[in-house]
């Protein structure tokens, strides 16, 4: 029981997000703006994080750029084209569709249709040997 | 028993994906090769490290191939590549300029008394906007930008004998050449 009410305790702790103390917009509207693109950008001194994630120098320097970018009524793919001229896309969590990145987000797509040809191939097989000799399917084939 | 050769199929694609994660492990994820190479070099004019009245520049050294090394005196690795900078500016082959990132400027100016000034001059970035300008994520960082303006190279770390000989040298102008 006691372990039972250790986990559901775990279950509520949620990860802490907040980095910045305090908010950087008063509108609801803006701040929910400035945090998705927080979030979508690579802290590149820890990589694995977002500049929203990081408390790094890099980090809040960026989030400041971001603000004052906002404030000063830029869009949300200006502000992305400003960080990628400096740091390259690799600073995009999302890298945009380029010869570079073709393979990269086309794999899902290609994975999936090697998938089903495969699968026809072994369906269109079977049904294939069914029509041939229907006592076929029932027992492993023979390797003689 | 033969096997058919569509059972080799796998141990080959497996063979592959371990070939090819040998490659991506062996490269530094450090190293982020910089949109600006080949581009203009990003202007600035800033403070002085040592006196707030001066101007620092990009356009400084106009007309003729200089070095931005980005350091600060909380940066390990700046301390490490102290010597092969002087060494670098008793060559006298080109100017040094200094980009002191986000440091103390009491603190800046006792590291190059103490440790001796390979810099010509130093720009003084306390906000870190110019080093956002010119992509810099972690110093010591150093750009070569070649005598048209544009960035020639940029070197990520401390920089060493060895680097400076294979990486800059060769992108310099040859000796006594333009003078």
């Amino acid at each position: 029981m006691r372990i039972a009410i250790l986990l559901g305790a775990m279950l509520l702790a949620t990860q802490a997000l907040a980095i910045d103390t305090g908010r950087a917009f008063d509108d609801p509207a803006q701040q929910e703006r400035y945090e998705r693109l927080i979030k979508d950008l690579r802290c590149l001194v820890c990589q694995n994080q977002s500049i929203a994630d990081s408390n790094a120098l890099l980090a809040s320097d960026l989030r400041r750029e971001v603000r004052e970018m906002m404030i000063a009524g830029q869009s949300d793919d200006q502000i992305r084209e400003f960080m990628t001229t400096r740091y390259g896309d690799f600073v995009l969590y999302r890298p945009p569709v380029s010869p570079r990145t073709w393979l990269l987000w086309s794999a899902p797509v290609l994975l999936l249709l090697g998938g089903l040809g495969i699968a026809a191939m072994v369906v269109m097989r079977r049904m294939r040997a069914a029509k041939a000799d229907p006592a076929s399917l029932d027992e492993e084939p023979d390797p003689k | 028993m033969r096997l058919p050769w569509r059972f080799l199929l796998p141990a080959i694609a497996f063979a592959g994906l371990v070939v090819f994660f040998i490659i991506g492990l062996q490269q530094d994820p450090g190293r982020i090769e910089s949109p600006l190479i080949g581009k203009s070099a990003p202007a600035f004019a800033l403070e002085s490290l040592g006196n707030p009245a001066w101007k620092v520049g990009s356009t400084d050294f106009t007309g003729r191939p200089w070095l931005l090394n980005v350091w600060a005196t909380w940066c390990g690795g700046c301390r490490e590549e102290h010597e092969t900078l002087m060494a670098i500016a008793a060559e006298n082959r080109l100017p040094m300029m200094g980009l002191n990132w986000r440091d103390d400027r009491a603190l800046a100016l006792r590291w190059l008394t103490q440790l001796g000034n390979p810099y010509v001059s130093v720009a003084f970035d306390p906000e870190g906007g110019t080093a956002i300008d010119w992509g810099v994520y972690g110093a010591p960082e150093t750009f070569l930008i070649g005598a048209d303006g544009n960035v020639l190279h940029k070197h990520i770390g401390p920089l060493t004998p060895e680097a400076w000989q294979r990486d800059f040298v060769p992108l310099l102008p040859a000796r006594g050449g333009e003078g």
